[in-house]
């Protein structure tokens, strides 16, 4: 696909890293020039898994295009099709019921969860450490059962429809999700003992991949890689949708800027993630799961953009419409996109081992950079 | 934080061809493509505006014509402003903003090959998610044919 | 006491009475080549499944569990799939060396099983400079990663092999020192007089807190040598795909495998016999009767069960922690195992000289 590379004429090394290489959790193609160990320039060559989801939803109606997304982050799957819903209501103008929005947020915050779990483990995994990714997915299977049980699917909910919610949660659901809390809490110290006291993974991680505040704002990072290093830009804080403003969450902000920080910010949103749900579980409110709406809907033409925090950073769903049944364009801001970009500049002047770390942290999801 | 007659009347001193959209969820404007960079620059210095995130940088193909999405906010202030400017469809060049935002790096990359804006002097204007060796054809443009994988319902 | 010691003295009149000397001597040789080579494959296979074993417990689940009772034919089916797999050489790969590494590798861990003892009075070969000997032969095993990464023609595994040859070297200092320490209290380089000097208790016991900081640096300088995680740089497989052996296919694949799972019996045993009284049954000073009751343990159990204890040690090690970065891994050395090596053989020597040891 791409010209042969060589060495450069200055002695360095180039070298492919991917599309297939067991570092990129995925289709990720990075092109990287090496002198020594040392890289000297990162340079990302995309579009191995570009489906081109945004000409895809030109066809597809507002009901249906919203399960598309859950291709993009597979694994806040969930999010994406909340962004998407939130957009197309707006442009409806449709109120979701309270019970509907109760059971968003707890989806949305389980999501995020089961995604940080994974990104642990594979984080680890990229450091070495096989171990913790089993202990990470034990956890997250539980998650996982909980889904199946309400949205029956396991990864790709498409449990959203516009003005609600598709089904009603399951009897068992909120006992599932109260002894899911109790399990995470106890194993949440497991965590920290294995990966994060380690002095081998503490000394992997800090001083490493540094990006300043006025960086990562520059290059569009959003979520826990910029939060990361002290920009303040959740946007179920900034821009509250749905029950966020009800609930009472800190904004995790790590000043290092490092891959560690990034590393902390992830691990303890899980927690406060946690906090949500405990604060959710017990009064979901009786009543409709989902707004009456028309079987076929049509926006209003115009423009209608939604911001919405998933697990990766912030989402932007950007429909245009012209008044039919089918968005004109639309066009979604991944998080992974945008948090990408600043890899080149991280990682230049660190040796490979840390560009994997690195990766690591950005926590890549290579459908969403793709889309 | 500003408010919206506040922004469009600064906007439209400094940027005579300026109109303001109706019945936006923010305040939303279509600027000249010539009066871009040094709208941006102005956007991004001035102390009572620091708009420093670029959150969304997008195209939509009108078929007469391109329209760039600018949308901006301030990670001090919290307001959004949205950019417009209309480009015309067989000749689209605009200024980069990557000199301002890096995040547009990567965006402007993404709109040059889906819809063939051309970003003058952009540092790095390549191919970013098609393959190398692609011609012409931008996929995302409303006329884009491609009769073997494109699925119409 | 049921021993090993009969049967190699047994063999040895037997086929005396019967053949010349030179004849004995030949077929001794080939016995002994043979008993090496399956020793090798059997372990090679034992360790493997022992290593997924301990790692599918470490990590809540089942490990390997199909094929044989309890999975534990698992190895063999493995090493029929591997022979019977295409040996492929990529192009422009330089053919020898390439083919040659891997056999290379091999034979260098066999080598190094000559000195070592197994039992009591069961050694392939009594040399008089047995430490000398293994600290000499295992350096070489650098020269076959380096023959594979070079040959190979692919950056990762010019990469891999660059960081191994780095490594290897290295590590190799502190593991020498810290071998030397136990030279010093014994007094010989004979693996067999360091056994019987061990007879009334262990160095691990008998030599202070000098010989237990010989017996750290000794554990960590041969994880690295022997390419084990937190140490594996040279086939980080998340960095470098899988290092030196990205290329190699096959048996190819599966002798550096065999090796790597060899070598680490081998430092295992050389720990074990250097630090842990090797098939010397647990004595206490001298109490006779405690020392008459371990006795009865038969020295091959003893000197097994040390060995697998390290064996497990390391690939505790393995599936526990994170991978060090280059940098930080020479640091290590150059900057905190030598030094430390280095002061701590001045004061094993000066315990040595003064008796101070028990």
């Amino acid at each position: 696909m791409h010209e042969v590379l060589g060495t450069t004429t200055d002695g360095d090394l180039v070298i492919n890293v991917g599309p297939q290489h067991p570092a990129t959790h995925g289709v990720l193609h990075l092109v990287i020039t090496l002198h020594g160990e040392t890289i000297r320039k990162v340079d990302p060559h995309l579009g191995y898994i570009h489906r081109s989801i945004e000409k895809m939803c030109e066809s597809l109606t507002y009901r249906q295009f919203i399960y598309v997304t859950s291709r993009m982050d597979y694994l806040s799957a969930h999010i994406n099709n909340h962004a998407c819903a939130l957009c197309v209501e707006k442009g409806l103008q449709v109120e979701v019921p309270a019970r509907a929005q109760y059971i968003r947020v707890l989806m949305d915050e389980l999501t995020r969860i089961a995604s940080h779990e994974l990104w642990w483990g594979a984080m680890a995994m990229d450091l070495g450490a096989f171990t913790p990714f089993f202990h990470a997915f034990r956890e997250r299977e539980n998650i996982n059962d909980i889904m199946e049980e309400t949205c029956g699917a396991r990864l790709t909910m498409n449990y959203m429809v516009p003005g609600g919610v598709m089904a009603d949660i399951h009897p068992n659901f909120q006992k599932r999700v109260k002894s899911f809390i109790q399990l995470f809490r106890s194993k949440f110290d497991e965590y920290n003992e294995m990966v994060t006291g380690n002095i081998i993974f503490q000394n992997r991680m800090k001083g490493v991949g540094y990006l300043s505040a006025e960086d990562a704002i520059s290059y569009g990072c959003t979520g826990p890689t910029a939060r990361g290093s002290g920009v303040s830009c959740d946007v179920r804080k900034i821009m509250p949708y749905e029950l966020y403003n009800q609930v009472q969450f800190d904004e995790i902000l790590e000043t290092g800027g490092d891959s560690f920080a990034r590393y902390m910010v992830r691990l303890r949103e899980m927690n406060e993630s946690i906090n949500i749900i405990e604060q959710v579980i017990d009064n979901i409110p009786e009543g409709d799961y989902q707004a009456k709406t028309k079987a076929v809907l049509k926006l209003p033409k115009g423009e209608f953009y939604t911001r919405v925090e998933t697990a990766r950073g912030e989402l932007g769903v950007y429909i245009v419409s012209e008044g039919g049944t089918t968005p004109y364009r639309i066009k979604f801001r991944s998080p992974g996109f945008s948090n990408l970009s600043a890899l080149d500049h991280m990682a230049r002047g660190s040796k490979i081992g840390d560009l994997v770390a690195m990766m690591g942290t950005l926590d890549l999801v290579i459908p969403d950079i793709d889309r | 934080m500003m408010d919206r007659e506040h922004m469009i009347s600064c906007i439209t001193e400094w940027v005579p061809g300026a109109k303001a959209e109706e019945g936006t969820e923010w305040t939303t404007l279509s600027i000249p493509g010539e009066s871009w960079p040094e709208l941006a620059q102005r956007l991004r210095d001035e102390a009572d505006w620091q708009m420093d995130f670029l959150f969304c940088l997008t195209c939509i193909d009108w078929k007469t014509h391109l329209t760039m999405v600018y949308h901006l906010t301030s990670t001090r202030h919290r307001h959004i402003l949205v950019i417009k400017a209309d480009l015309p469809a067989d000749d689209a060049v605009i200024h980069t903003a990557s000199h301002l935002w890096k995040t547009a790096i990567f965006h402007e990359r993404e709109v040059f090959e889906m819809f063939g804006v051309r970003f003058s002097k952009h540092p790095d204007l390549r191919l970013l998610i098609l393959p190398d060796g692609w011609e012409g054809r931008n996929p995302m443009k409303k006329d884009f044919e491609d009769p073997v994988n494109m699925i119409r319902m | 006491m049921f021993s090993l010691s009969g049967i190699t003295t047994a063999l040895h009149d037997w086929l005396s009475g019967r053949f010349s000397e030179a004849w004995v001597m030949l077929i001794e040789m080939l016995l002994a080549g043979i008993a090496v080579i399956s020793f090798f494959a059997i372990l090679g296979l034992v360790l493997v499944l022992m290593e997924r074993k301990v790692s599918a417990w470490m990590q809540i689940r089942l490990g390997p569990n199909r094929v044989g009772p309890k999975g534990m034919l698992q190895s063999f089916a493995d090493t029929l799939k591997l022979l019977v797999k295409e040996g492929m050489t990529p192009n422009g790969a330089d053919k020898l060396l390439f083919n040659m590494a891997p056999v290379m590798a091999m034979v260098i861990a066999m080598l190094l099983m000559a000195p070592i003892a197994f039992a009591k009075d069961f050694q392939l070969w009594d040399i008089n400079i047995g430490v000398l000997y293994i600290s000499a032969v295992s350096s070489l095993s650098v020269i076959s990663i380096l023959m594979a990464g070079w040959a190979s023609n692919n950056k990762y595994s010019l990469l891999g092999a660059m960081r191994s040859g780095a490594q290897i070297v290295s590590y190799e200092l502190s593991a020498g020192l810290a071998i030397l320490t136990i030279v010093v209290l014994s007094g010989s380089l004979n693996m067999n007089d360091i056994v019987m000097a061990q007879e009334n208790g262990w160095w691990i016991f008998k030599g202070h807190i000098p010989v237990i900081i010989a017996f750290v640096i000794f554990i960590i300088a041969v994880t690295a040598e022997t390419n084990r995680a937190p140490f594996d740089l040279a086939e980080a497989e998340s960095e470098l795909t899988a290092g030196f052996h990205t290329e190699y296919s096959g048996m190819k694949f599966a002798l550096f495998f065999l090796a790597e799972y060899v070598n680490v019996f081998i430092v295992c045993a050389i720990g074990a016999t250097l630090f842990l009284g090797g098939w010397m049954p647990f004595h206490i000073g001298n109490w006779d009767g405690f020392n008459r009751v371990m006795d009865f343990i038969p020295s091959s159990i003893w000197f097994l069960g040390k060995t697998f204890l390290l064996i497990f040690l390391i690939m505790w090690f393995r599936w526990s922690f994170p991978r060090l970065r280059i940098d930080q891994l020479l640091n290590l050395e150059w900057k905190y195992l030598l030094p430390i090596s280095m002061v701590n053989i001045l004061l094993v020597a000066a315990i040595a000289i003064l008796g101070w040891h028990f």
